[in-house]
């Protein structure tokens, strides 16, 4: 049966990029607990020959023709940035304060 | 004319071309309908009065000049708000996404645009579609016009609700487990989710990419087939979009109203049926069964016995696929930004952490929390890959089940609408509510919801499903609309005829 402690939710959350106060921690992962043990029992359904489906209809190389076509102009892709600067996203430092 | 609110998407189409009526003068009796009972339903989160109406008299000059640009051209419509809507907030029901407005339209969006149809707003849904009450959304639940306490279902919980109180008489709906036909069973309305590929899904925000799909919400089933034909087939933007022509949806609308079945093989899947199944859910979808019999159809028990896993396989493949389309919302290029408190020059990840602890919802963490786990290294091979086998076992037991019978029957949604609150903070028993919708979209095949009757116990909603195989999305719209029609006649009437009118309630 899988189990899945307040540090292992703590530790999911941090790699997801999301930051979960103590609060959030002690309701969500009982949560996830129950739910995961109720999602166990797939682990034992389908044989070793089975091949795996990733998606319903099997598509291949679907390509298109490589040519020019319009797409988004600049203002139009900033339009919804939360900052601009100089018609590029300006971001948070993405370095350590040493770089 | 009489109130246009009340009659169907293809009537109004009549009324259109016979010159009876306006566009502009439909969509104002909607945007009043909406003014009247949407502060009780809360179906939309955006109204856009100004440019349904500046899009109403385009139509009409189109009508005037004998040019129209569809069967549909002029009658308005609602939009989930998990679509992408030129100039016109896009929010997923979610914080992050608050006051978005998209650059771009998805492919339904424009297909409804070219073919004259005035988009009303956008309609309310669990945050990023996760959901089966509406109650996950960032902006308050939308409340069930059968019974304002009550769930309307979910995710597309706005888009039922809103045709359900005749604010809307289409409605654009997205199906990942059951977000199109769960909500069509507890409002007593039809919606159809098309065969995976059959719709466009370029410029719908990404749920889970193998699952989701868009399809019509309505409340015949003539008029799903009509929309269904308008933003269907094949869309070089999607490269999952089938490359092939859609069947003659309406057409088998109409061959189905015929109400003569010889012939027809129906297939009643056990696993779908008796236990879990509210006593009066069960009891109108036996009847139906048997209004169908009564047409001349065949019906045999089928068995699908990877069906039961379905739900344990469906919450392993979503919640793996979401949290890597969700990574997007990274507080960079689009959406909310928040700034943690108390640290001097954040960084761009310290940024990220923040803005996702603020802008998602409880329902969409644990998803994505729970996502992160099956993908881990270790648990990998132990949950997603297995879950992606047992996906081929069950559209292994479609295809068996399809060789005994055309189309697979079996009710909608496990019970009617329940209690606003009552499940929202048990994510189990609200995952239950899509326990007979989610094989279609684990197989990728069609499906269709209509309206079975009223539950004894009750006296609310119930939906009865009919799937069949991949591309044979005709298959669903003869056997429904053959339902509707024996059921119509039986209660002598569409069945919201018989739910409370709103605007005198709340007036």
């Amino acid at each position: 049966m899988p189990d899945i402690t307040r540090e292992e939710v703590a530790h999911l959350a941090d790699l997801a990029r999301i930051d979960l106060s103590d609060a959030e921690l002690d309701h969500l992962a009982p949560q996830l607990a129950v739910i995961l043990d109720s999602i166990a029992s797939i682990s034992e359904v389908a044989a070793e020959d089975v091949p795996p489906t990733s998606h319903p209809l099997p598509l291949t190389n679907v390509f298109r023709e490589d040519v020019h076509r319009p797409g988004l102009t600049a203002e139009q892709a900033l339009s919804g940035a939360p900052a601009v600067e100089e018609q590029r996203f300006a971001v948070p430092r993405i370095l350590g304060e040493e770089g | 004319m009489s109130d246009p609110t009340r009659r169907t998407a293809a009537e109004l189409a009549d009324a259109l071309a016979s010159g009876e009526t306006s566009s502009v003068e439909l969509t104002r009796a909607h945007l009043d309908r909406i003014a009247a009972v949407d502060g009780d339903v809360h179906a939309f989160l955006q109204v856009d009065a100004e440019g349904a109406l500046a899009a109403a008299r385009a139509s009409d000059e189109r009508r005037a000049a004998g040019t129209p640009a569809s069967v549909l051209d002029g009658v308005p419509i609602a939009v989930k708000d998990v679509l992408a809507t030129e100039g016109l907030p896009t929010t997923c029901g979610s914080r992050i996404l608050e006051g978005w407005v998209p650059p771009y339209d998805a492919t339904v969006v424009a297909r409804l645009r070219q073919a004259g149809l005035p988009i009303l707003g956008k309609t309310n849904m669990d945050e990023f579609a996760m959901g089966s009450s509406t109650e996950h959304s960032a902006y308050g639940p939308t409340h069930n016009p059968w019974d304002l306490s009550r769930i309307p279902g979910g995710s597309g919980g706005g888009s039922a609700a809103a045709v359900a109180a005749f604010e809307a008489p289409l409605a654009i709906g997205t199906d990942t487990g059951g977000s199109i036909r769960q909500p069509g069973a507890v409002t007593g309305t039809v919606g159809v989710k098309p065969t995976y590929g059959g719709v466009s899904r370029y410029g719908l925000v990404s749920l889970a990419n193998s699952l989701d799909q868009a399809g019509p919400v309505t409340r015949t089933v003539l008029d799903a087939a009509l929309l269904h034909e308008v933003v269907g087939g094949h869309d070089p933007l999607d490269s999952t979009s089938i490359d092939q022509p859609l069947p003659a949806l309406v057409e088998a609308a109409r061959q189905g109203a015929s109400g003569d079945l010889s012939g027809v093989r129906l297939g009643v899947v056990k696993e779908l049926t008796g236990e879990g199944y509210q006593a009066g859910v069960q009891q109108r979808f036996d009847e139906a069964v048997q209004l169908l019999v009564g047409a001349g159809a065949e019906v045999v028990e089928v068995s699908c016995p990877t069906f039961v896993h379905a739900l344990a396989t469906y919450y392993l493949i979503l919640p793996a696929e979401a949290s890597s389309n969700l990574a997007r919302f990274d507080a960079m290029r689009y959406g909310l930004r928040v700034y943690p408190d108390g640290v001097d020059a954040p960084s761009a990840e310290e940024v990220m952490r923040a803005t996702r602890d603020v802008g998602f919802g409880d329902e969409v963490k644990r998803r994505i929390i729970l996502g992160t786990y099956a993908l881990s290294s270790g648990y990998y091979d132990a949950y997603y890959g297995q879950a992606q086998k047992v996906r081929t076992l069950v559209g292994r037991d479609f295809a068996t089940a399809f060789e005994k019978a055309d189309v697979l029957l079996s009710p909608t949604a496990p019970t009617t609408a329940f209690k606003i609150g009552e499940k929202v903070d048990d994510p189990l028993a609200m995952y239950l509510n899509d326990l007979a919708t989610i094989p279609a979209n684990l197989a990728g095949v069609p499906g269709i919801s209509v309206p079975s009757g009223l539950a004894d116990e009750d006296g609310l909603p119930t939906g009865l499903q009919v799937l069949a195989p991949a591309t044979a999305d005709d298959r669903v719209y003869r056997i429904g609309a053959a339902a509707e029609r024996l059921l119509l006649e039986k209660w002598g009437g569409p069945l919201l005829d018989r739910a409370p009118d709103l605007a005198g309630a709340s007036a």
